[in-house]
Order: C-alpha cells, then structure tokens, then sequence
C-alpha cells in the first residue's frame, strides 16, 4: 500500500543511459477535503524503465506521500493499473520511453484508474466496484454431481476455449476504461463478466444455464454491453472481456435459447432474420421486433407499441424532416433477388451445421506469412498463455 | 481513382442523406464509385455475435465482389461500424489459410472466392491516405473559416488499435481533426469524441444508451462546437434522429446538428446544404448554414 516502498532497487545502474523524465501525477488525498490537482516531479532512469519505477523514485526522493499500489513489478499480480496519457496500463509494463513518447507535451501523465473511487491519489477502491462485481457472478466451479473419484477428464479443446478468459490478472484496467459503466454504474462489466465465462465455458460446471439465465435477464448483465471495444484495447493481458461477453451471449441465446427480458435475444434474431430476409437491414422494422419478436405481427405487440408511443416526439420530427418517408418505413430496401437467394443459401448451409465454428486468433495465433500484416507476434501455435501480452486480443 | 464502394445499409435506410452526399462529393475528388449493389449487411458485430462463421462467411462474399470489380484500387466504406466489423472478419479470414479454405467452400456455389489481403478503407482514411490533405485543402471552395466542428468518430473505426493498424506511424484516429482542419474548419476537443454514442444498445437499455448520447451533446456544446461530424451512420442516428430523447434523457436542451463526414467535406467544395441533404436532419443545421446564403456561418465571404 502507499507508502511502503522506500526502495534501494529503483536506483540507476547505467549511468551513462540515464534521461530526465518528468511525471505529471495526480494526488488526491479525500480525507484531507482538498480537490485533486497536479504536481510534477522528474525523476533520472534509463529509458528502458518503467513508469513505476519513475514513480517509485519520485516518492523515495521527493515526496513519500504519493499514492501508489504495487507488488511484483513483472507485470503479472496486476496492483498497479493506473492511467497513463490518459490510457490504462499497469505502470511497471509501460516504458518511460514509450509514455514519453505518447505523453501531449513530453511530460508523463499518471492518473488513477476510472470508474472506482480514489483512496489516495493513484490508488483506487477496487473491492467498492471491480472485487464486488467478481464477487457478483459466483465466481467458482460449481461442481456436477456426483464428484468423480479421481480427476475430472475434460476434452483439451474446452478447456483451450477458457484459457483466454483465464489469463486475466484482475488489474481492474478493463473495468477503468469501460464506458458502459461510465454511465451505468450497475453494469457487471468486463472483468466480471469475462471471469463469467471462464466458469460458463468450463464443462465441469453444473450450472451453465443458471449462470447464463442470471446474466442474460439482469438488465445490467451481458446485453448491457455496447461493443465499444474499450476493454479489448485496455487489458494487458490479451483476454478481450467484450469477445468473452459475445461469447456468453452465443451461448446464452443459440445454445441454451434463453429469451431474456432486456430485448438482447430478440434483437440478435431479428437483425439475423432480416438480413436474411433482404440481403441488407431493414431498420423500420427492426425496432419492433427487437421488443415483440421476430415476425411481421410483432408491430402490434404491446411492447413494440409502448415502444413506439415513446419514440413519438422522434418519428414526428423524423417524417416532417422527410429523413424518413413512410414509404421507406414500411418498404424494406433489399438487393437483387439472386444475390438474396445467395446470401440465404449461406445462412441455411451454416446453421445447419452440427457445430458452430468459432475461430480464435488468442488461441491459433496467425499463420506464419500474415504475422507482419498485422503487426503482430504469432504465439506458439496451441502454446496459448505463453507472452499473451504478445498475443492477438481477440 | 476508382473504388469499389460498400455503403452500408444504413446509407440506404434511414441516413439516406449520407449515401447521397457521398455520390455528390466523389466526383469532386476524382473517385469512381463502383456501387457492390449485390453485397451483403456487415452484420455490424450481432450477426457475429449470433455466428461468427455466419458474420464472416457473407463479409467474406463482400470481399470477393469487390475483388471482381475491375480495375478497383481498393474497397471503400462510408461506415464506422461497417469499417470495424469487417476489419474484424477479414482479421480471421487473412490469418488463417485453412479457415479461408473452408469459408470459401461455402461461397464456391456463387462463383465467388476471397483472395487474402484485400484493402477496405472508409471515405475518412481514403481521404487522407489516398487523396491526401494537400489535395483536398487545393480543392477547398468554401473553407470552413470560424465554423467549429466537434469530431465524433465511433468506436468502431478506432478500436481495437492494433486490428485498425493504429499507430503513432498510421494515427488514423487522429483523421478527423486532420480532416476538419484541412478544410478550414476548428477542431472542438471535448470529452466524448472517441466514446460509444450509445446506439448498440438501445433497445436494450434505452435509458443508458440516450444518456450517452445526451453527455456527448452536452460535452459538444459546454466546449462551444457549432456542429459535429461523424464517418458513422449508426451513431448519427443516436446523436441526431433521437437527439429529442436523448435530450429529454439527460434534462437538457441540446440542438447540436450533427452532420455526416461527406456532407462536411462538400459544403467546403462548395456544394449546396440542399444538395447534401442537410435539410433532412432531425436537428436543423442552422448554426452550420446559412440558409439564406448557403454560406457556411460567419465564414468570410
């Protein structure tokens, strides 16, 4: 915790590679009744060092009140998220070289992690919001019955399916970033609902439908997610909690067919249905089904009709601005017929099959010739958690 | 240069003013646009959601048609969301030849095959890594001298970073500023530019979906933005066709015109508001023009 770390380690070795670095922190201290506010201090290490340790140095040699927590500084106990240059990271992963580099104004940023409450200046409150919404999806094995004697034999392609969800170190950085939560607090979010999956994905689990009926019908669970990729681009780690949150949902609605109350299923089925209905979407009728099911008549059901009586003031203005013509409301825009005919046969030839195919990149990794492509370091094929910092994040 | 041209359903459905101005702007920049008028909807990530097989197979149809359009430099976008989810399929199909070999299986029937490695850019990135901003500023007609312009990217088409091929060397979410300045315009930073306007969930939690809107809004107009461009059909329609909910979602008057990245791009090259559909906007741009003149506001004349 602050102020536990006066430390002999963080002094320079290669004086001769040694560069000032500014750090610009955030302190805040809420129990002194003080507002937050910026104080900058430059610290001299190598470039190859990290922003913890700058920070460390600046709090044994100017100030040993600065708010920090950290442990084993290898970028695998996830205490020290924090934001830099506005981006969450774990401070002792991120190179001064690098946050200089991304920095505005070549001053280091470093702030505390968003979406928890600040203890003291970059320390949050994760067991308030990150521990307790863990805490929220049973985060255990619930074993089937009866317990076999000896070991539990699973097949090695479930368990790889799990092993991103498993690479999670609990950093709270996904949970920081996550702009659902931003504007709804309740939402389970990333971390949680990854760490979901991994039990959800895992065929020793007896209660996968139970789990999946929970997170699908609270209005705060899986369909609260609004793709924005956030979290992906956040974790450290490569665990990707919006793929996780996409796959719960798969197997919340196309395999165990639960119809949750928040429109997530019927909205997923109608846009399908309609796509391969007309080739493209037909928005107009979209929106009621998304409330009263996927079929024509779902327009006159009370859902969809409350739904419209709130969209009034919307559809008004949207006719009278003839951004929306009834006729194109009503008519659905398609594309040629053979080309539709297309799109439906690869629909049907699909969702016949017996098994879904889902392809993971964290788990395959590129083949040889694309890895540059992408700027990326192919893992070792079925080697997943070897580097996954260094694995694709999907 | 020519291009083969994906639209987007959207474009087509309810932001028809965004298809339109697209055809009106391509002209003055020398893109032939060879509609893919067979093509498929990206899915926008929910029919992945629901069969990633599925999602990538008719992206993967969508590639092929673009590959066949002769003499097309590459496949361009008017979609944030289109851009995302089909940078998100093709990562899969170019990674890995096997799953290209089965996936192309299923297209066989039509005739069609998708050939790794296809180049996919939305009008934004195309405008400045193809046409460049030398050349769109040498073909301004009505710089947008005054008018401060608030970006509004959509998550889509700026993360994850390293799908999109983001970098310091490639910062493509930086484009829109870089665009808004080369056409004369001031770039408003606020708050919201780079979050989620909200639109994938709102029928599943409107309030929260509005409220995001109705917060970037209100960020928008606390930093003093005239108006806000958007490269993303989907989050036009969260930010201006229910700008009246999200308005009463959040307790504030808000009136911020949001425009489309085409229609932006035009008014400098001189075209008119009409032309680009601006009148078909729930939120009048009228701090954006001046309807008597078709001046673009306080512009010098």
């Amino acid at each position: 915790m602050a102020g536990a770390f006066p430390d002999p380690n963080v002094a320079v070795e290669d004086k001769g590679n040694v560069q000032p670095f500014t750090l610009r922190l955030r302190r805040y201290n809420p129990e002194s009744g003080d507002a937050p506010y910026w104080e900058e201090h430059t610290v001299e290490l190598e470039p190859h060092r990290s922003v913890l340790e700058g920070i460390l140095q600046a709090k044994a040699e100017f100030d040993g009140s600065i708010g920090i927590r950290c442990s084993c500084r290898a970028a695998i106990c996830g205490s020290c998220g924090v934001r830099i240059n506005g981006q969450p990271g774990l401070a002792c992963h991120t190179h001064l070289q690098d946050a200089q580099r991304s920095a505005r104004d070549g001053t280091i940023e470093v702030e505390p992690m968003g979406n928890m409450p600040v203890i003291k200046d970059l320390i949050v409150d994760m067991d308030a919001v990150h521990w307790s919404k863990i805490q929220r999806v049973t985060p255990w094995l619930i074993n089937k019955e009866p317990i076999p004697e000896r070991e539990y034999v699973v097949d090695r392609e479930s368990m790889v399916d799990v092993t991103q969800s498993m690479a999670c170190i609990q950093c709270g950085a996904c949970v920081s970033d996550c702009l659902s939560m931003e504007i709804d607090p309740l939402f389970i979010g990333p971390a949680a609902l990854a760490k979901a999956y991994r039990f959800v994905g895992d065929p020793r689990d007896a209660q996968q439908y139970e789990r999946l009926n929970d997170l699908s019908q609270d209005p705060h669970g899986i369909y609260d997610c609004t793709h924005c990729f956030k979290c992906i681009d956040a974790c450290p780690k490569g665990v990707a909690p919006m793929s996780q949150i996409m796959r719960l949902r798969r197997r919340a609605g196309s395999d165990q067919h639960i119809t949750d109350r928040n429109n997530g299923v019927r909205h997923e089925k109608a846009f399908s249905s309609l796509v391969r209905q007309h080739g493209i979407l037909h928005e107009a009728e979209l929106l009621p089904r998304s409330y009263g099911g996927d079929s024509w008549f779902a327009k006159f059901h009370p859902a969809a009709g409350l739904e419209l009586l709130d969209s009034l003031p919307v559809i008004t203005r949207a006719l009278a601005r003839r951004k929306v013509t009834p006729k194109g409301a009503l008519g659905p825009h398609s594309i040629p017929k053979d080309a539709v005919k297309s799109v439906q046969r690869i629909f049907d030839e699909i969702e016949e099959r017996d098994k879904r195919l889902e392809l993971n990149l964290y788990i395959t990794g590129y083949d040889e010739d694309s890895g540059e492509q992408h700027g990326q370091t192919a893992p070792e094929e079925g080697q997943p958690g070897i580097e996954p910092e260094e694995s694709p994040a999907r | 240069m020519k291009v083969a041209y994906w639209p987007g359903c959207v474009s087509r459905g309810f932001t028809p003013e965004l298809h339109g101005s697209m055809d009106k702007v391509a002209p003055l920049l020398d893109i032939e646009l060879v509609e893919l008028d067979r093509a498929s909807c990206c899915g926008a990530g929910v029919i992945a959601e629901h069969n990633q097989e599925l999602a990538d197979t008719l992206n993967a149809r969508t590639f092929a048609l673009a590959q066949q359009v002769d003499g097309a430099e590459l496949m361009m976008n008017i979609c944030s969301t289109c851009q995302g989810a089909q940078t998100e399929c093709q990562e899969r199909l170019d990674a890995n030849a096997e799953y290209r070999t089965h996936v192309n299986g299923t297209l066989a029937d039509e005739g069609l095959s998708y050939e790794k490695g296809l180049t996919n850019k939305n009008f934004l990135w195309l405008l400045v890594e193809e046409i460049g901003l030398d050349e769109l500023r040498s073909r301004v007609r009505r710089p947008l001298t005054n008018l401060k312009v608030g970006p509004f990217y959509g998550c889509y088409i700026v993360r994850p970073l390293d799908r999109l091929g983001i970098s310091a060397d490639l910062p493509r979410d930086t484009y829109l500023a870089q665009v808004i300045e080369a056409l004369g315009g001031t770039v408003i930073e606020y708050a919201g530019s780079h979050k989620c306007c909200g639109f994938p969930i709102i029928t599943m939690n409107k309030e929260a979906s509005l409220k995001q809107a109705g917060r970037h809004l209100g960020d928008a107009i606390d930093a003093d933005a005239d108006c806000l461009v958007t490269p993303c059909p989907l989050c036009h329609l969260n930010l201006d066709l229910q700008q009246p909910l999200a308005a009463r979602t959040v307790g504030r008057q808000l009136g911020m015109p949001v425009l489309h990245l085409p229609q932006l791009v035009g008014l400098a090259l001189g075209l008119e508001p009409k032309e680009l559909g601006m009148s078909r906007h729930v939120v009048k741009p009228t701090t954006v023009i001046d309807w008597t003149t078709s001046v673009v506001a306080e512009a010098a004349a």
